[in-house]
This record gives structure tokens, C-alpha cells and sequence, in this order.
């Protein structure tokens, strides 16, 4: 490679660095003011909850913006679609804990955690949109900081993301693979129907992106890359829908962008040839910068994935807080005075239009840029570096 | 915090269901698609590469029956040019011959009146020679009487007849 190249490369790596600091102490700052928050929040709301209890009727919680689009974003054991009198209406979904054994049962028992459930002998509470073990009285021991202090079992439930997860992908599964048997029947004729639209994002993945950043051995990565990218693709578009089976934030979960970054690791590092592993322990450099070169390269290597797992999940979540975000402003503006609620709808309504439109751009960029810089990763793993040669 | 901690069940879940829908696109999806898609590239690159060569063959066929037709005109020219020689060759030929052929008869013709003329004057002398005989006779038996006179006459007649035969010969 070229000088010129790798100073850049170099320099791209520190900016990578930068970046992840930057992250790093922005997120645990918002991290803390949030654990903050949700303390003040679960302390106030186990308060109203045991006075709801006592006094026998719900009470209309004041609405609280942050806490809503949290828990719109975030994971949930049951799917709420909405409230009627104060009542939430939800899909309930199966909850699997493995606790010394399988229990299995409805999140509906619950009762969105105004219910303790008894399975096998064990009894269980939902807090915080979390399972936790309890005695038969169900009662949550919370700390000092309002964290609650119970065992929290091994939970596998099929929670609203995992819902959302399987529903996605046997929707792709189904979508793909009929569009693969119209492919092995009508052989390489021209293209018809719905084989038309998927062929279209087939050869632009696999032209316009594998091809030109994996170089030469392209062919053996096409199909992961094309795996990621629709996957990607269909549940970000999917998350975009706001209505039970759709709406879910898949995609801008850290959970899943983790478990494709890491993907994109295993295949990256298992592809590596003795060139990408000699760039990385045995620079071009001076033996001397070796101790300072080593490290950087050793962290770009995790970093890649990393920032691959954040931007994907960044994006698709601040996709859905903005959307929540004017949808909010109606409510807010609505608890002052309704007619403000009712002005400000309009703007809201427009808004979230755009936002809306934006994000359908987002869907597509971010699914792009996913499998462009995971292509770009293998590309530079699988480079053969022919100055190698020239030494000889 | 929570947004950016992973759980554990969906990991889970993503792992497995990912992994099986990798397995699944691949098996049934990519693999058709993709080699579905290959064969067509290859089938459009050869097309090309014939109508290509099609063409090719084309401009030589026609370059080629260009040179057929020009060829074939300048047959035709020689050709042409052959037979009006021929004809005027023939014409010419044919016209010698008639006249001398027209002369050969000519000169035949003449010659068999001139036969016939010398026999037709034989054949007269002949006549001529039995007729003075005959008359002769008769005068002879008539007027042998005074036949000093009469020999004298006849040989006068006979002489005449001679001179005349030379003047016609």
C-alpha cells in the first residue's frame, strides 16, 4: 500500500479512537443523569403503585415524556398497543425463565407487574419491565439507589424484540426464499413480479457494494453480506410501521446490532490473511513505535465492529425518540391546555411526517452503510498486498 | 443505561434465529438467486459477444458480395464484349464466305454455260453437218447429173460450213 495510504488509515484509526471516547463519556454521562432519573421514576411509581393498590382504583398518571419513548424503545414483555381508561391494552406474549427448569407462561399474568406469578413453586414479579424472583409475597427489595436487589432469573422470553425478531425473518425467510424458487424455475430468464424489486437490491448489494470493497474473493461473502443487509433493511422498515406485529426497535437494539457486529468480527478476523495479521502485530513502522503502533491496531480491530454495533443502533433509536418526541409535544402542550394540545398536534403531525419520510431514508442508508463498512473490513482482511513481493 | 445494555434473552434469541436465517437464505435463497444471476450475466456476455460477431460476419458477407457483384458484372461486361466480337467476327466471316461462295457459283455457272455452250455448238456443228449431209445427199440424188458443177457447189458449201464453225469457235 501506499505511504499516503497508511498515514491515512493510521489517521483514521486515532479518529475512530476519538470518537469512541467521545461516546464513551457522552453515554455514561447521559447514562448516569438516566439512572438518575428512573430512580426518582421507579420510586414514584411504586409509591403511586402501592397507593393505587390501597385506594383500589388507578390513578391517571401525569405524563411523563421520557418515560414513555424509554420504554417505547426499549424491550418489553408485553406488547402495549394502548390505554383505555387509564387500563393498558396489550398483546401478551410467552415468557420463558430458566430457573432450575423451565417455566413458561403468559406475560398477561403479570398484569403489567401489579401481579405476582407462581410457576413450578416459584414466584415471580415483573419491575422495570424486568423479571425478578420473589417470595409469595412479591415483594421487590430495593437498594439504596432504588435498584431492585432480587435474583433476576435467566430470562428467554419471547419479549416484543424477539417477537418482532423471529416475525421479521420468517417474513424475510418467506419473502427470499419464494423469490429463490421463482429464480430455480424460471432459470435465468428475465425477471418478473416481485423478483424484479429483490433483484434489484440483489445486484446493487452485491455490485455496488461487496464487489468493489471485498475485492478479488468476493463471492464466498455475498451471502452474509446480502443476509445482513436485508436483514437490516426489513426490520428497520418493519420498526418504522407503528402498529402490533410491526413498530418494534429491532434494529436499534443493542442487543441485535451487537450480535451482527460481532458477526461481522468472527468473519473479518477468521478471514484475516497473514498480510492483515502482520499489519496489525508487525507494522511498517520503526520497532520502536511498534509499542505505541500495537495497541491502536489491536483496538482498531475490536473498534470496527463497536462503532459498526452503535451507529446502527444509534441511528434506528434516535430514529424512534425523535418520532415519540413530537408525538409527546402533543401531550405535553395538551396537559397545559387542550387547545394548545390540539394546535400543536398539526405541527406534530407534519413533523413526524417528515421525520417519518427521513426515516425511511435512514432504513435503507443505514442497512447501506452497515454492509458497505462490514464489506470494507473483510476487503481489507483479504487484501493481498503485492509490495510484499517487491522486497524479494 | 439500560438502552445500551444488550439482554441476555434477545442475544439469545438473535443468535439463534440470525443464525438459522443465514443458514436458510443461503441454502434456499442466495444460492439460486445468485447463480440464477451468474448464468444470466454470462448469457448476456455471450449474446453480445456473438451479435457481435454476427455483425462482423455481416460487413464481411456484404463487403464480400460486393466483390461478388462487382466481379460478376465484369463477367458480364467481358461476356458481352466476347459476343459482340464473336457476332461481328461471325458477321464478317459469314459475309466472306457468302461472296465467295457467290463467286465460286458465279464463276461455276459461267462455267457450265460456257460447257453447255461449247457442247449446244458441238451438238449444232453436228446437226448442221448431218442437215448439209442430208442436203447434200438429196442434191447429190437430184443433180448428180452435171456433176462437175455440182462437187464444185458442194465443196464451196462445205468450206463456207467450216469457216463458219471457226468464226463461232
Amino acid at each position: 500500500m501506499m505511504p499516503e495510504n497508511k498515514g491515512l488509515s493510521i489517521f483514521k484509526r486515532i479518529q475512530f479512537l476519538f470518537l469512541f471516547i467521545f461516546f464513551v463519556l457522552f453515554s455514561s454521562q447521559n447514562a448516569l443523569a438516566n439512572a438518575h432519573e428512573t430512580s426518582h421514576d421507579s420510586a414514584s411509581v411504586s409509591n403511586t403503585e402501592h397507593h393505587g393498590a390501597a385506594a383500589g382504583h388507578h390513578e391517571e398518571e401525569a405524563f411523563n415524556p421520557g418515560k414513555m419513548i424509554l420504554d417505547h424503545v426499549k424491550d418489553a414483555h408485553d406488547w402495549h398497543i394502548m390505554d383505555v381508561n387509564g387500563h393498558a391494552v396489550s398483546v401478551p406474549l410467552p415468557v420463558i425463565i430458566y430457573d432450575n427448569g423451565l417455566h413458561m407462561f403468559l406475560s398477561s399474568k403479570f398484569e403489567h407487574g401489579h401481579a405476582t406469578v407462581e410457576s413450578k413453586g416459584n414466584f415471580y414479579k415483573l419491575h422495570e419491565g424486568h423479571i425478578y424472583k420473589t417470595e409469595a409475597d412479591g415483594q421487590i427489595h430495593l437498594d439504596a439507589k432504588g435498584v431492585a436487589s432480587n435474583v433476576q432469573p435467566l430470562d428467554l422470553s419471547i419479549t416484543k424484540n424477539v417477537f418482532a425478531l423471529i416475525f421479521g425473518a420468517t417474513l424475510l425467510a418467506l419473502l427470499l426464499i419464494n423469490v429463490g424458487n421463482t429464480y430455480k424455475k424460471r432459470g435465468s430468464g428475465a425477471p418478473k413480479g416481485f423478483q424484479n424489486l429483490i433483484e434489484i437490491g440483489v445486484l446493487f448489494v452485491k455490485d455496488e457494494v461487496i464487489k468493489p470493497s471485498v475485492g478479488k474473493h468476493y463471492a464466498r461473502f455475498v451471502p452474509l453480506l446480502l443476509t445482513i443487509f436485508f436483514f437490516i433493511f426489513i426490520n428497520n422498515l418493519m420498526g418504522l410501521i407503528p402498529i402490533f406485529p410491526f413498530g418494534a426497535n429491532l434494529t436499534g437494539n443493542i442487543a441485535v446490532t451487537m450480535v451482527l457486529a460481532i458477526v461481522v468480527f468472527i468473519v473479518v478476523n477468521f478471514s484475516g490473511n497473514k498480510h492483515y495479521w502482520k499489519h496489525i502485530f508487525m507494522p511498517d513502522v520503526p520497532v520502536a513505535l511498534w509499542i505505541l503502533l500495537i495497541p491502536i491496531e489491536i483496538l482498531g480491530v475490536v473498534l470496527k465492529p463497536f462503532v459498526l454495533m452503535l451507529r446502527l443502533f444509534a441511528n434506528i433509536t434516535a430514529g424512534h425518540i425523535i418520532i415519540l418526541g413530537f408525538f409527546s409535544l402533543i401531550f405535553i402542550f395538551g396537559q397545559k391546555n387542550i387547545v394548545a394540545g390540539y394546535g400543536s398536534a398539526v405541527f406534530s403531525v407534519a413533523f413526524t411526517l417528515f421525520m417519518s419520510v427521513l426515516e425511511l431514508l435512514v432504513a435503507f442508508l443505514q442497512a447501506y452503510v452497515f454492509t458497505l463498512l462490514a464489506s470494507l473490513y473483510i476487503g481489507s482482511a483479504t487484501e493481498e498486498h503485492h509490495h510484499a513481493e517487491e522486497h524479494h | 443505561m439500560e438502552l445500551v445494555l444488550p439482554g441476555l434473552g434477545l442475544t439469545f434469541w438473535m443468535v439463534l434465529v440470525f443464525g438459522i436465517l443465514v443458514f436458510l437464505l443461503k441454502k434456499f435463497a442466495w444460492k439460486p438467486i445468485l447463480t440464477a444471476l451468474s448464468e444470466r450475466e454470462n448469457s448476456i456476455e455471450v449474446a453480445l459477444k456473438s451479435a457481435e460477431q454476427a455483425r462482423e460476419q455481416m460487413s464481411k458477407l456484404q463487403s464480400d458480395n460486393e466483390l461478388l457483384y462487382k466481379q460478376a458484372r465484369e463477367e458480364r461486361d467481358q461476356i458481352l464484349k466476347e459476343a459482340r466480337e464473336m457476332k461481328d467476327s461471325i458477321i464478317s466471316e459469314a459475309k466472306k464466305s457468302a461472296e465467295e461462295e457467290g463467286k465460286r457459283m458465279i464463276q461455276k455457272a459461267s462455267d457450265e454455260i460456257n460447257k453447255q455452250k461449247a457442247s449446244a455448238i458441238a451438238e449444232l456443228k453436228g446437226q448442221v453437218a448431218s442437215l448439209s449431209v442430208n442436203i447434200a445427199e438429196k442434191l447429190i440424188n437430184n443433180q448428180l447429173s452435171n456433176s462437175e458443177e455440182q462437187q464444185a457447189i458442194i465443196a464451196k458449201q462445205v468450206n463456207n460450213l467450216n469457216n463458219n464453225q471457226q468464226a463461232i469457235a
